[in-house]
């Protein structure tokens, strides 16, 4: 019998790439995974699949894929990505970034994909610092951590991920963590299926960097620190907001049909040009 | 086609439609905005896509982008945006990807004038991204040529898998000029080669013959990586010296090989000439009517070469031009920056700058005082 992940093997570029350079215990092998597995059960072709990252080590990421691969310029993967997505709009597109690619460096570019609501999975490997450069703040540290550029204690607030997108525009909203991997897998299907603009934020740790300087040295703690510091959203709704401090909430957090950009654009390339011709749309599994 | 008048970032943008241009992500500024709206008027008309990006650095990207999904594709700025711009400029040169790059140059630096014309930006074409990179930019000097080299941009972007400059100045950019445009035939339009084999045998980033390997497009069979990290034939990461040094020698030699085709110029009274003139873009306007002058008034046996391609620098042409000249003028809109190459090739004791930085145009009265100064 077939076992599950042999199904997902045949996505990698295991005969050019591995053995890949990711720490032991490095949650974004989880979050590659999930993608794997989102393309598998929604039964995309690869030629139809495009991954594209920005720069970090969940940038690092795509070489490992068989499908069309972008590692692009630091923060700019999103910008990159509509270029390709208006090219070639039937395309399944996933990006992958850091959470200090995508609201650091990237944050204009986030804000405005999530404005357009342009068709396209953002999945933000959200591990609170920067780990490939050696664990300097980032947009999502929390207050009073001990970063390498933050050696008396990290003094500024976090960004929250899924709130800025939900406030910008995205149509499909997410968060999970690397430890909760059926419920992630879940959310990053639904995001690919999602004709919009569609964030997982999937909660990671560096347990080289974040971790060894925050007494969380060892990928168990994190992934321990990961299942007791979350909620879901339903047992979120029934809690005070004050004693949700610190947590992390996971769940769809949003899910509306709302415009989609190419295919206002395509409206208005009718405007100027007359009635075209539909562009090949692929059914996706369950849906139209 | 027909004779109108034409602003020069129109003839552009039509050039760029004409030539196969089908993707355009830009920004607003001035004195390029026209070509962005002319393009996302005409765009859609074709079934391209137009996208207004939230800033010069999603412009390229996402123009990168399209080019990746196999658009011909172009963003049009001018000096802040073409700063900003940079980074991913060097990410087309690394990845090899065929685009096209208008800036319109005003005066700078920083915000500068921002309607004032400058040719301050040509240095930058050459080097503004970090690294060791080829580069090719061409200078139009009338609304005919924004056409034509806007054509001719695309051709080698296409031809050379690279970023192409297109150094307008905003006088170019800005004036009117009666043109009777010519059709491009399909013979004339030279699009990227496609590979030939099966794809589980294709290197995006090979060594063929020619030096540049076949780019297919994302979503058509072929799966490949493309990265900015220095890397293999198939695209992949390395650091590896065998891969890494015939890499670098084969970005350079893709250029260099089609030097001959890629350097453009025109000469007029150069083989008696004792003075000769070099200039470009509108400056070189400003040249023809100082060589009528110097000619009329003071008959003189002066030469002009209008130099259409700045990068690479047209070495040859410029040696065996001045050759027998006593002087060269050198007139630009910068502080000499053409000069300092000219200057390199001819020798610096016979090279004569005429350069202003203020957003005025160097005039004719300029030219000819160089030209009989002692």
């Amino acid at each position: 019998m077939k076992r599950h992940d042999q199904g997902t093997y045949e996505y990698l570029r295991h005969h050019k790439k591995f053995p890949h350079l990711w720490c032991a215990g490095c949650g974004i092998g989880i979050v590659m995974g999930s993608l794997l597995r989102s393309v598998q059960n929604l039964e995309l072709e690869q030629d139809d699949v495009a991954v594209i990252s920005g720069i970090g080590c969940t940038g690092r990421m795509p070489v490992y894929l068989d499908f069309n691969t972008m590692h692009t310029t630091h923060g700019r993967a999103l910008a990159f990505a509509t270029g390709l997505k208006l090219a070639r709009p039937e395309m399944e597109i996933i990006v992958v970034m850091g959470d200090g690619d995508a609201l650091a460096i990237g944050g204009n570019h986030f804000i405005h994909a999530a404005r357009r609501n342009i068709d396209m999975t953002a999945i933000v490997v959200n591990n609170n610092i920067y780990g490939m450069t050696g664990g300097q703040s980032s947009p999502t540290t929390p207050l009073e951590a001990t970063t390498a550029t933050a050696p008396y204690g990290h003094v500024e607030q976090p960004f929250p991920i899924c709130e800025l997108a939900m406030a910008a525009g995205a149509s499909y909203v997410a968060r999970s963590t690397v430890y909760h991997v059926t419920e992630l897998d879940k959310l990053v299907e639904q995001a690919i299926r999602k004709n919009g603009f569609a964030v997982v934020e999937a909660m990671s740790y560096c347990h080289t960097t974040f971790g060894r300087a925050n007494n969380r040295r060892t990928p168990a703690e994190n992934m321990r620190f990961l299942k007791e510091a979350s909620i879901t959203q339903r047992a979120a709704e029934k809690q005070e907001a004050d004693s949700l401090e610190g947590k992390i909430v996971r769940g769809v957090l949003r899910d509306e049909e709302l415009p989609e950009f190419t295919d206002l654009y395509d409206q208005v390339i009718e405007r100027a040009h007359g009635p075209i011709t539909p562009r090949k749309r692929r059914v996706r599994r369950g849906w139209v | 086609m027909t004779v109108q008048l034409l602003q020069g970032n129109r003839a552009c943008a039509l050039g760029a439609l004409a030539v196969g241009c089908r993707f355009f992500a830009g920004y607003p500024i001035t004195p390029s905005s026209e070509i962005a709206e002319i393009m996302s008027r005409e765009l859609p008309r074709l079934g391209g896509k137009f996208i207004q990006m939230e800033d010069e650095i999603a412009s390229i990207a996402a123009v990168i982008g399209a080019s990746v999904g196999g658009l011909k594709a172009m963003t049009a700025t001018s000096g802040p945006g073409f700063s900003l711009m940079q980074e991913n400029i060097g990410y087309a040169v690394v990845a090899e990807i065929p685009c096209v790059i208008v800036n319109v140059m005003r005066a700078g630096p920083s915000t500068g004038l921002p309607t004032s014309p400058s040719q301050g930006d040509v240095m930058q074409a050459r080097w503004g991204t970090h690294g060791d990179h080829p580069s090719i930019a061409l200078a139009p000097s009338s609304v005919s040529e924004a056409f034509d080299l806007t054509v001719a941009a695309f051709n080698f972007a296409e031809k050379l898998r690279m970023p192409v400059f297109l150094l307008m100045d905003e006088v170019v950019g800005h004036m009117r000029e009666r043109v009777d445009l010519v059709e491009v035939e399909p013979q004339d339009i030279v699009n990227r080669e496609m590979p030939t084999v099966p794809p589980e045998w294709y290197e995006p980033f090979g060594n063929p013959p020619s030096d540049v390997p076949p780019l297919a497009p994302f979503g058509e069979g072929y799966r490949f990586h493309v990265t900015g990290l220095l890397h293999d034939a198939r695209g992949f990461p390395t650091s590896r010296l065998d891969e890494i040094q015939p890499w670098v020698e084969r970005l350079f030699r893709k250029v260099e090989r089609s030097q001959d085709e890629i350097c453009m110029w025109e000469a007029d009274g150069v083989e008696d000439a004792r003075v000769l003139v070099v200039a470009y873009g509108s400056t070189a306007r400003s040249a023809r009517q100082a060589l009528k002058i110097a000619r009329a008034r003071y008959g003189r046996k002066v030469g002009l070469l209008i130099l259409k391609t700045l990068w690479p620098f047209p070495e040859q042409i410029v040696a065996e031009t001045a050759e027998n000249v006593q002087r060269v003028v050198v007139a630009e809109m910068n502080l000499g920056q053409i000069a300092l190459e000219v200057e390199r090739v001819v020798g610096r004791s016979k090279v004569l700058r005429v350069g202003r930085a203020d957003g005025q145009i160097v005039t004719p009265d300029q030219i000819v005082d160089a030209m009989r100064a002692p």
